[in-house]
């Protein structure tokens, strides 16, 4: 494998605080090897900046494998990078030629306040968990397993669906900044398993109701969230979680608690 | 140090129920008076604050990442063990409590494991209940597939991606709970120091990553749930933000640190490629269900793979140990990897690695079937090596990936400090010196779902607390302490990098106190560490930022590690046998096995912090087996 070092130049987005404003900065960078996963191009910038007693670019990461769901960018107008449904750690440098120019930003959403350079605040998306993503059944307190046979297409729907990583591709990707995605995927895993038919209703009616309440905005149908997916979850799941939403809008209390 | 493993009485099967009927119980009305603080949130945190805020008390979670279902328990993939015993084919408690207690290499407290293994069952229903997709047979029924180490099938698993779904609906409860107000979730903190009051852990000094503001926060009872310190070696399968510095300031405070030399290198990771490298991928241990590993019959044989005829490859696994083939445990893998690679039989272009090769189970099941069973691994190995494993076999090598040793609990998970708990991998308890596959998750979630649960409320039920206010003189002294350490750290005007230092430190751990350990390369190491930390304090480079500054986060961890690094050499070099992935140049067999001395050393070691500048001193609890009698550890 071609392993010889070129060089490239970062146009990456600097912003002291949420308060504070931002502009695009300028470095260079040469010895890139095509190996290298993008983010470790980065810690070769921020080594080199701190060497140089200036301050690193600060950038989230944690597992490096694609499944944590933390690191996030916009590389090129392009959320995640170029490379079709995966994440930013996925991504190697072998994708990029010697000269090129790239362009890094956060995820932008006015539901993702902006904390210092390339790092955002997702928390907005824990709240529409705890909003009702989630099946209520105490430790301990479960049937045998094997009691409640799952249909195997199902199942695998309801995987899925479940892979999301959290990360807010979709959000980011969005026009509107809807979190329909991420939201649909998670009423999709839990009503598509048996188990969580009982809070069917209700999960969905207080999931969308916290969705809108975060400042999401709504789908109009532009695919981009699709798109951008590491994990490939598809819009279908927006389709559920609407039907899911009128469904349980049309049902009285009684029904819905039922 | 007083070791109290507070093992029950009763017969192996009885000793957990003799326990929890004779535990105290703290009446309902009364749990919401009992503040809880949970360091971490993987899967041992998450599944704690679940449990404990479904009885009612009133818990916090102080997690590093910006939400807490980024812990590093979501990167597992294989699966998770339970003795179901779907399969019909032989299972049952006794076998996986057999099965942990020998792949540990008898290193490990027999009423712990056991515990675990009867847990294992209802660990299943719970995730089922919760809404885990499991993966399921054609008539509705879970699925299994085979680990190491075992010759059943026993491991559920959801893709390759298990542990991502066991640590979201760990998460998922655990977000319940906030909703319901019992649990309050902290992100973006790391704790600093646990305060001590009257003998007991009362609460903790963390410090706010994005403010710097450092705060305090009160408690009755401290959980670590903290992971383990497998990035001590730098390269790991570990995360970025994995650090044993939780861990390192309990064993400071007076907590017991238990077998630290007990490390796990997994045998089937992604190769490193060159000196930017930041960490090395697993590649799941399922894949040895289907995959067989192989190398060149000859030394130095540089043909491709495709060009190596069926006569001229060596399958050694399946050579050397015939019962189990390509599903030894992990170290027995690693260490024949290593041997192979020793012989000059490696390929690929360093000539370290060896194959794991998938020709046949396509050429039998069709290709579609092993994308069912394994498409995101091979999806992850062509991302990271450019290479497709469908039509080439992948390269494999050796990698840190687990820690067994950790904070010695007692059989309530308490540590040496009163009040002060450890949970998963932070602790030392129930892996010996070698941890199965497939049985971290288990244990992450028995110690979070159902152990602590139990046991708290014995601890709090039974102690008298004095009141602990943010306020008291122990929580300013505690607070001064880290703001100081933080200080001085922030002033150093060096020229070398955290992350150079912990570069640095990773060589030495790897190449002294790596796969093989010897007395001189142990002593080598303990002449090199105390230099390393000495330089560290004369020369770092970091960026003087109050707030948000992530070299200094990286600067406090490899503080800690080369601290930490120091006492898991001692370690190694004082338990001279070979037992586990605790492997001693000085006690093999003729074959080059590890060879295990129960005569003198089948006891743990635990350590006791004694002031920075003296050596820390070694208690031991010696290990009893009353059920299983240790033997040659065999998978031939």
């Amino acid at each position: 494998m071609e392993n010889k070092g070129f060089s490239i130049t970062l146009r990456i987005w600097k912003q002291a605080s949420a308060e504070s404003e931002g502009s695009f900065q300028v470095y260079k960078i040469d010895n890139v090897i095509a190996d290298m996963s993008f983010l470790e191009m980065l810690d070769v910038l921020n080594e080199k900046l701190l060497k140089e007693g200036k301050e690193p670019v600060a950038v989230e990461s944690d597992c490096r494998e694609g499944i944590c769901g933390c690191c996030g960018l916009v590389i090129n107008g392009d959320v995640h990078g170029p490379d079709e449904h995966s994440t930013v750690c996925q991504l190697h440098m072998r994708r990029f030629r010697d000269g090129d120019v790239i362009t890094i930003e956060p995820f932008r959403a006015s539901s993702f306040p902006h904390i210092k350079d390339l790092v955002i605040d997702r928390s907005a998306l824990d709240k529409i968990i705890a909003a009702g993503g989630y099946i209520s059944a105490n430790a301990g307190s479960a049937p045998e397993a094997n009691s409640l046979p799952v249909n195997k297409p199902l199942a695998e729907k309801a995987m899925d669906a479940a892979a999301c990583i959290g990360c807010g591709a979709c959000v980011a990707a969005c026009p509107n900044s809807a979190a329909m995605l991420f939201t649909g995927a998670k009423i999709s895993h839990l009503a598509l398993l048996p188990q969580g038919g009982p809070e069917r209703h209700l999960r969905a009616l207080n999931m969308v109701k916290a969705m809108d309440s975060l400042g999401f905005g709504n789908c109009s149908n532009e695919y981009e969230c699709e798109a951008v997916c590491p994990k490939e979850i598809k819009i279908s799941n927006i389709a559920r979680m609407n039907r899911e939403f009128l469904k349980a809008n049309f049902l009285s209390e009684e029904e819905i608690e039922k | 140090m007083k070791l109290n493993s507070k093992i029950p009485s009763g017969n192996i099967q009885q000793k957990w129920d003799n326990y929890k009927f004779s535990a105290k119980l703290v009446n309902p009305n009364n749990r919401k008076k009992f503040d809880i603080v949970i360091i971490g949130s993987g899967l041992a945190g998450a599944s704690a604050a679940a449990s404990l805020g479904e009885q009612g008390y009133n818990v916090k979670v102080f997690t590093l990442p910006d939400t807490p279902r980024r812990a590093h328990s979501i990167a597992a993939q294989g699966g998770i063990n339970a003795a179901k015993n779907y399969k019909y084919d032989g299972d049952s408690i006794y076998r996986l409590f057999y099965d942990t207690v020998k792949g540990g290499d008898y290193r490990a407290r027999e009423a712990n494991v056991y515990r675990l293994a009867q847990i294992s069952n209802q660990i299943i229903d719970h995730c089922v209940a919760t809404g885990v997709p499991f993966a399921r047979e054609y008539g509705g029924l879970l699925d299994n597939r085979s680990f190491g180490g075992a010759q059943v099938s026993r491991t559920f698993y959801a893709r390759g991606q298990t542990g991502q779904q066991l640590l979201l609906g760990a998460y998922s409860q655990m977000m319940r709970q906030v909703a319901a107000g019992t649990v309050n979730i902290f992100p973006r903190m790391e704790m600093l120091d646990i305060v001590i009051k009257d003998g007991k852990a009362r609460g903790i000094i963390a410090r706010n990553l994005v403010t710097g503001k450092i705060e305090r926060h009160s408690a009755h009872a401290v959980l670590l749930c903290t992971g383990g310190y497998s990035n001590v070696f730098y390269l790991s399968t570990n995360a970025a933000n994995c650090n044993v510095s939780a861990a390192w300031a309990a064993y400071k405070k007076g907590a017991g640190f238990a077998n630290p030399c007990f490390t796990q290198i997994h045998p089937t990771c992604i190769p490193r490629s060159g000196e930017h490298q930041s960490k090395l991928t697993l590649m799941s241990e399922s894949l040895r269900n289907d995959g067989r590993v192989w190398v060149p019959l000859n030394k130095g044989d540089k043909r491709k793979p495709s060009e190596i005829p069926e006569t001229e490859r060596d399958y050694y696994l399946e050579r050397i140990y015939p019962a189990f083939g390509n599903l030894v445990p992990r170290d027995i893998a690693s260490r024949a990897a290593k041997r192979m690679i020793d012989e000059g039989r490696g390929v690929g272009p360093t000539g370290q690695a060896v194959y794991l090769d998938f020709r046949d189970a396509i050429k039998k099941q069709g290709v579609e079937k092993i994308k069912e069973k394994y498409g995101n691994l091979f999806d992850m190995y062509y991302q990271i090596t450019d290479e497709n494993g469908y039509e080439t076999p992948m390269r494999i090598y050796p990698a840190p990936h687990y820690t067994m040793g950790g904070l010695w609990v007692d059989y309530e998970l308490m540590t040496t400090i009163e009040g002060l708990f450890a949970l998963g991998e932070a602790n030392f308890s129930d892996h010996g010196a070698n941890r199965l596959g497939a049985s971290a998750l288990m244990q992450g979630l028995a110690d979070g779902y159902f152990i602590i649960s139990s046991t708290l409320p014995n601890y709090l039920a039974n102690a008298s607390f004095s009141k602990a206010d943010i306020g008291d003189e122990e929580f300013k002294e505690a607070e001064n302490e880290a703001s100081a350490r933080v200080r001085k750290i922030l002033s150093s005007k060096g020229s070398k990098t955290p992350a150079e230092f912990h570069r640095e430190l990773g060589d030495i751990m790897w190449n002294y106190c790596g796969m093989s350990r010897s007395e001189e390369s142990l002593k080598k190491a303990l002449s090199l560490i105390p230099r390393l930390k000495e330089e560290f304090w004369q020369n770092l480079k970091i960026y003087p930022n109050e707030d948000f500054n992530q070299t200094l986060e990286k600067a406090l961890k490899v503080a800690d590690f080369i601290e930490f690094a120091q006492l898991l050499v001692k370690d190694a070099l004082e338990r001279k046998e070979s037992c586990g992935g605790h492997f001693r140049e000085e006690s093999k067999t003729p074959e080059g096995e590890a060879r295990r001395d129960d005569e003198n050393f089948s006891y743990v070691s635990v350590w006791e912090y004694a002031g920075d500048k003296k050596e820390p001193v070694l208690n031991k609890e010696n290990l009893q087996f009353e059920n299983l009698k240790p033997s040659v550890r065999s998978y031939k």
